[in-house]
């Protein structure tokens, strides 16, 4: 057999050894795919447990425990002679509100003894007062009135009727005591305890109380960060990418600047953050913990990515374009700036937003710059201090009370939801204007 | 869309870029920062001064004792914080660095703060001492008259009354205030009475013997993040770890803490000084910016109030241990007549 020679083409694909061959090649190709399907399972499963973990543990943070009280808003506890005075914006928001809201929670338990007034106060939320007064500032004319309200009860409160407190735990392994707990059923019975749909999560500052804390301020820090960020990278980066493209001369110092760029690409987010402090903040005395700081040092960390994006889109439009508009007259300026830029829009565009989703995620950087910082009031514009989503995230997730954990897991929700939109507004882009040649 | 596109792209950029540069830098807001141990602490009063709305919320920013005092020290003016949180007193470094830049510094004690040897719930009582936790985690520990790296594994090697249980505790990085407390009130004191330590003439030397903890795995340094380590806790059946009473306090359906020279760690016994390893808390007020920044003293007298700090007050329920309320009113006095600190030892 050792000098066997092919007569014919059907031997070769019918002999015994043939045969041999192609089912091996056959098992070689389905345990191939059989490892791809592995892999993409492997990656499903993760997603699936990572998406399950965080929406499991997160979907309770947007509802939010109420107790319904009937205050008296008592004219005694603001300050003032005159019914105007007391009318006053200053007065009433110096007013004892949280004295009323104990007041109303005394006369609605009145067989608590004095000493356990302490743990029927705490019942109820530390900005319960703020919402009564609220209601105040809105309409004056309940001075001397009694209002029923619906006020957010204590964290503890809210994570026992959520279930994450044992009640059967021994006493001092839980936060609520046995008086809260008793207060806490005669409630549910009475239908004064009930979770309504938390909008403050979405739209209330932020608060050291987890049943009062918001993400307005990060959700508008993050948004004033990415308007500097894109204000800044935009330009430059399509700047940059139409000159390396179409003027740059091909010689070793614009080698040197592409490999630049490329390796910028890769360098880690925490160096421009180290940057921003040492040159924006300490050199040039930019405000700590404002999204314009912020958001120059995002600009700087995702121009490589713009510039790489834009010259592949700018690289993808066919010569004839540039050929055609030259040869009919245009000068090179026109040929880029009436056909080549706007043919190469919708892969700038989509690399820009990914270059922006990416820099809506990154929080190291501007932990650096001090937007790590706890803030309440909304910032106004780029240089009032603010925080961003990422950052909140990680900040409530150092927090001790337990509250916070749905917090955090909510918060990371919210994260993903914008991402999801910057994305799928790529992908949009991308499919709409796309152009085959 | 080609050239307008760039055109407006370019004057957006200037419109938003161009007065921030040019924008004086006015604050009408107060700034803290430092140690991250009072910073729950500290934002509670910022939240609450903020809710009475006379001034706006104090801006409160988490980046530990010592980076804290950094900042605060550089200088006086907006750019520079107004107040900077402390998990220990203000050192003698600090507060020449203070001097130098023309910063007064008033110093405001809060209240005080534990430190707890905490293990999971189910685990056995493992009542300590500070010379057995020493013992633990020296790095270097006296073996038949000479100091040699700590060869203590387990437990009962310390003392055999302990189980036989491998050595595993995780505790604050260097960075923290924390950390310095821990080496201040339990390493030091730990080593008082070991005769090797005690035959170094040096005291510089006997100070980095006593305080040098070992690096061989057996005390892990866990980050600033203590939820990691109540997590690793509640799954191990080895570990204990080291942090903040409050901290211990907001997860007491997880961990408990061991007894330290037969004393538990309570509200109590930390606010009648029994418990050994307690710390006061501070924060520290720059003098030059009362009447700069508005509501600056404001701040100080609603953190050192009744109802803050105060033997029932906000700030107790979050785990802070109040301070005596005589003693307490009388250091709001002198805070409030801005006693400057002039000498620190």
């Amino acid at each position: 057999m050792t000098d066997m020679t092919i007569s014919t083409a059907s031997d070769l694909h019918t002999s015994g050894a043939a045969q041999a061959r192609l089912k091996a090649r056959y098992a070689r190709e389905a345990r191939f795919k059989a490892y791809g399907l592995v892999a993409i399972g492997f990656a499903v499963t993760a997603l699936v447990f990572l998406l399950w973990t965080i929406v499991s543990n997160g979907y309770t943070a947007f509802m939010q425990t109420s107790i319904r009280i009937e205050v008296m808003i008592d004219a005694e506890r603001i300050e003032g002679t005159t019914p105007a005075e007391k009318r006053s914006d200053l007065a009433l928001r110096t007013a004892d509100w949280r004295g009323m809201v104990n007041a109303s929670l005394a006369a609605k338990f009145p067989d608590v003894p004095r000493s356990d007034r302490r743990f029927v106060n705490d019942m109820v939320s530390q900005g319960a007062g703020t919402q009564v007064r609220d209601l105040v500032l809105s309409n004056p004319n309940l001075i001397g009135q009694s209002v029923t309200l619906w006020v957010l009860a204590h964290s503890n409160v809210d994570m026992l009727h959520k279930g994450f407190i044992e009640r059967d735990a021994p006493p001092n392994r839980r936060p609520v005591n046995d008086r809260q707990i008793a207060l806490y059923d005669q409630l549910v019975k009475e239908g004064s305890l009930e979770a309504k749909f938390n909008f403050r999560f979405l739209v209330g500052a932020n608060s050291a109380s987890p049943e009062l804390a918001g993400m307005w301020v990060a959700i508008v820090g993050s948004f004033w960060t990415l308007v500097i960020c894109l204000a800044i990278a935009f330009p430059l980066g399509v700047l940059t990418a139409v000159w390396l493209e179409e003027f740059a001369p091909r010689n070793k110092w614009t080698d040197l600047i592409e490999v630049n760029i490329n390796n910028l690409a890769a360098v880690p987010s925490i160096v421009f953050g180290l940057l921003g402090l040492a040159v924006f903040l300490n050199f040039f005395g930019m405000p700590r913990s404002s999204p314009f700081a912020g958001g120059i040092v995002l600009a700087l960390m995702s121009l490589p990515i713009m510039i790489i994006a834009a010259r592949a889109s700018l690289r993808a439009v066919p010569p004839s374009i540039r050929q055609a508009a030259i040869g009919l007259g245009a000068s090179k300026l026109q040929a880029i700036t009436h056909h080549v830029v706007p043919l190469a829009m919708p892969g700038i565009l989509t690399g820009t937003i990914l270059a922006m989703a990416h820099a809506l995620g990154e929080s190291a950087p501007l932990m650096l710059v001090g937007m790590n910082a706890f803030v309440v009031d909304v910032p106004t514009g780029p240089l009032d201090a603010a925080t961003v989503l990422p950052v909140q995230v990680f900040r409530w997730a150092g927090q001790p009370e337990r509250g916070f954990v749905e917090k955090t897991s909510a918060a990371i929700m919210v994260l993903l939801v914008f991402l999801l939109f910057m994305n799928a507004a790529a992908i949009y882009l991308r499919k709409k204007f796309e152009r085959r040649w | 869309m080609t050239a307008k596109t760039f055109a407006i792209a370019a004057v957006v950029a200037a419109a938003v870029a161009l007065p921030g540069i040019a924008q004086a830098q006015g604050r009408d807001q107060i700034r803290v920062v430092g140690s991250s141990t009072v910073f729950p602490f500290t934002t509670a009063v910022a939240e609450e001064f903020g809710r009475q709305g006379r001034f706006r919320t104090p801006v409160v920013e988490s980046t530990g004792t010592g980076g804290g005092m950094r900042l605060f020290c550089q200088g006086v003016g907006v750019e520079h914080p107004d107040y900077t949180n402390a998990s220990r007193r203000i050192t003698r470094g600090e507060f020449e660095t203070c001097t130098r830049n023309g910063v007064q510094v008033v110093e405001i004690a809060v209240g005080f703060d534990g430190i707890v040897v905490a293990d999971r719930i189910g685990g056995a009582n493992f009542p300590l001492t500070r010379e057995q936790i020493w013992k633990a985690l020296a790095r270097q520990v006296p073996v038949n008259g000479a100091l040699v790296n700590n060869p203590n594994r387990t437990w009962n090697q310390i003392d055999p009354s302990f189980p036989n249980r491998r050595i595993e505790v995780l505790g604050p990085p260097p960075t923290s205030g924390t950390r310095d407390s821990f080496v201040e009130l339990v390493m030091d004191v730990g080593c008082r009475n070991i005769a090797e330590i005690r035959a170094i003439t040096d005291p510089a030397a006997r100070t980095r013997a006593c305080g040098a903890i070992r690096e061989d795995g057996a005390f892990v340094e866990a980050g600033e993040n203590d939820n990691l380590i109540v997590q690793r806790l509640t799954t191990s059946a080895e570990a204990m770890g080291i942090f903040g009473f409050s901290f211990y306090d907001s997860n007491r359906d997880k961990i408990k803490s061991h007894p330290i020279e037969g004393i538990a760690a309570s509200l109590e016994t930390i606010s009648a000084s029994q418990y050994p390893v307690s710390r006061p808390l501070f924060i520290y007020m720059k003098n030059n910016h009362v009447g700069v920044i508005p509501g600056v003293l404001e701040f100080a007298a609603e953190y050192m109030s009744d109802r803050a700090a105060g033997t029932d007050g906000y700030l107790g329920d979050r785990g802070l241990v109040p301070m005596p309320d005589a003693t307490r009113r009388s250091l709001r006095t002198s805070v409030m007549n801005r006693q400057v600190l002039t000498q620190v030892n």
